[in-house]
């Protein structure tokens, strides 16, 4: 069948395909330029010679930045919380979403748990609260405030409760005949058929947690164990003079740099591109299965 | 009888839930009590339980603050011309795609204005404030050859809300035009085919089939992003402004930041915390309302 019935007429397509064209290079371009500078020498960056293409090449820059104990440090940071975060969230979610998606007839309290978790989506105590609610239960300056705190991603709980409820209900009701209980429906029949999904709420959390720079802003008192996005906060962003030690600022001024600056960007940037192929990929698909249809 | 094995066959489902509802409770409940702070006076070391009450004195406070008013109308604003270019764009940008018949041009264009998306405010505002600069940023560079005197993008208050609506879309059309895509390829084409038999003109298809089409999502959407108007975007504001443009681009979020952590009035901070989140609240409820009846939408 073909499905491209209606083309454009030929000029009219040319500017069409020309105008696409100029938005693509318009979002490609600061990335571009980041990498240009950042693989350029200082002088040529600071000289303003600098657009799409490096000058006088140099990676000087990053091994600057790789020879920089605090950024190798808060880039640990960041791997860690993913690697440790990710996990929880996925857990969490799945177990979660089970229950949810269960019927009324099957888990009568199920309406009540719903709203129980939508409600924190809809109204929330607001920054101080919440601030002051982690600090008392310890974890200020801790690394499971990066964890604990945001570990129930609800609204990828909402994306898998119904993909769970798009499965055939029949699979499951031959398994409970055969004396299966809700783990093994869980983990034996649901989870093996919604791969795609759990694979996108993964990529999706993987990136949440590597992105998440706020929470280590303000709930880290000391640097070091800033994750790699509240580092560059601080550095790139807003120096904040308060935060600094005296080899802070000492690091500062070296870095105070536009190439270096653009090459601790980059690197940042690494790990989102990496994983980008399969964001999406995964992405339409995850619309789609999690889309709402109640 | 029965239901006592009904029940026996319910604890699995609580042993799931419990973990979560007792973080939930912890992380999500206890601060929502938190908020009778806002109408305390929150002293230092005593906490909720020490601090004396006053009533309704710091949203006084609030209301007399000379920038509140102006405050809330920054929110509403910079966050009202993003949802509008939050439409237009990726429904014109989805729309130029559609009509794009090579494969894989219209892959890479996907892939390069959906990439933004992924990518950390941090990150982004490191971008910006070097390819903004007034005067050897990147940006300023190239309006100059065209004869433009360097902008400010940053730094001048008249300019500061324009530049968070344009680096808004730049972050975000790229999803938007995903999704209205995905919209778009769900329309029967034997509607075009009979269009075209019938003699509709190009214009008259987009008109009259695609943007019907479409318009489910588009109203969905649009009523769905109704309670996100006191949401400007504080990862955005926060790492891109400056006190050179508080008059225009200090926002709910940025305000609370700053009278709560930076200054430690709590209760203020807590009372306009308390105060966007009921008005969300309400326009959510009358946004969610609205999308069931124009487009069929139930979250759960």
């Amino acid at each position: 069948m073909n499905k491209k019935i209606v083309r454009l007429p030929f000029f009219q397509n040319i500017v069409n395909l020309l105008v696409l064209a100029i938005i693509a290079l318009v979002c490609a371009f600061p990335i571009i330029h980041t990498l240009a500078l950042s693989l350029s020498s200082a002088s040529a960056a600071s000289s303003g010679r600098v657009t799409i293409w490096p000058v006088e090449f140099t990676t000087q820059s990053y091994s600057f930045v790789l020879e920089n104990p605090a950024f190798l440090k808060s880039f640990g940071v960041s791997l860690l919380r993913v690697l440790v975060g990710v996990p929880v969230n996925m857990l969490l979610t799945v177990l979660v979403a089970y229950p949810l998606s269960r019927s009324i007839k099957e888990f009568r309290l199920r309406d009540g748990f719903a709203w129980f978790f939508l409600i924190t989506v809809l109204f929330s105590g607001g920054l101080i609260p919440w601030y002051m609610v982690i600090r008392q239960t310890g974890l200020i300056d801790s690394f499971w405030a990066l964890i604990i705190p945001g570990a129930l991603p609800v609204f990828n709980v909402i994306l898998l409760v119904n993909s769970f409820r798009n499965i055939p209900k029949e699979l499951e009701e031959a398994a409970a005949m055969d004396g299966a209980g809700h783990w093994t429906i869980l983990f034996k029949i649901l989870l093996p058929m919604s791969m795609p999904i759990l694979a996108t709420l993964t990529l999706f959390v993987a990136v949440a947690h590597w992105n998440a720079w706020f929470d280590g802003l303000i709930l880290m008192n000391s640097p070091d164990k800033y994750p790699l996005q509240s580092y560059l906060q601080t550095v790139i962003i807003n120096p904040d003079p308060r935060f600094l030690t005296e080899r802070d600022l000492a690091l500062l001024q070296m870095i105070s740099n536009r190439t270096t600056r653009a090459a601790q960007i980059f690197i940042a940037m690494i790990p989102i591109m990496a994983i980008y192929p399969f964001l999406q990929r995964y992405f339409v698909t995850g619309i789609k299965l999690g889309s709402v249809k109640g | 009888m029965r239901s006592r094995k009904k029940i026996l066959q319910e604890i699995p489902l609580f042993i799931m839930l419990a973990p979560a509802v007792i973080l939930v409770l912890i992380y999500s409940y206890a601060p929502m009590a938190g908020i009778v702070m806002a109408f305390q006076r929150v002293l230092p070391g005593k906490g909720i339980f020490g601090s004396p009450w006053v009533g309704w004195d710091n949203f006084t406070f609030v209301l007399e603050m000379p920038t509140f008013l102006q405050v809330l109308w920054n929110t509403i604003f910079i966050a009202g011309m993003k949802a509008i270019a939050g439409i237009v764009v990726p429904v014109t940008v989805a729309l130029m795609l559609n009509n794009v018949t090579s494969h894989a041009f219209k892959r890479t264009v996907q892939t390069v204005i959906y990439l933004p998306h992924f990518l950390s405010w941090v990150i982004l505002a490191g971008i910006f404030i070097d390819i903004l600069a007034p005067s050897d940023g990147v940006v300023n560079q190239v309006l100059g050859l065209v004869g433009i005197k360097p902008i400010f993008f940053l730094g001048n208050d008249k300019v500061f809300p324009w530049t968070m609506v344009a680096t808004d879309v730049w972050k975000s059309f790229g999803f938007g035009t995903i999704v209205y895509l995905a919209a778009l390829t769900d329309i029967d084409p034997t509607l075009y085919e009979a269009a075209v038999m019938d003699g509709a003109t190009r214009w008259q298809q987009t008109m009259y089939i695609t943007l019907p089409g479409i318009s489910g999502t588009i109203i969905m959407l649009t009523t769905l992003s109704l309670g996100n108007i006191l949401n400007a975007g504080f990862d955005q504001i926060f790492n891109l402004y400056s006190p050179l443009v508080y008059r225009t681009g200090d926002i709910i979020d940025t305000l609370v930041y700053r009278t709560g952590i930076l200054n430690n009035q709590y209760g203020v901070a807590t009372a306009v915390g308390l105060f966007k989140s009921v008005v969300s609240l309400l326009l959510i409820g009358i946004a969610y309302k609205l999308a069931a009846k124009f487009a069929d939408y139930k979250i759960f």
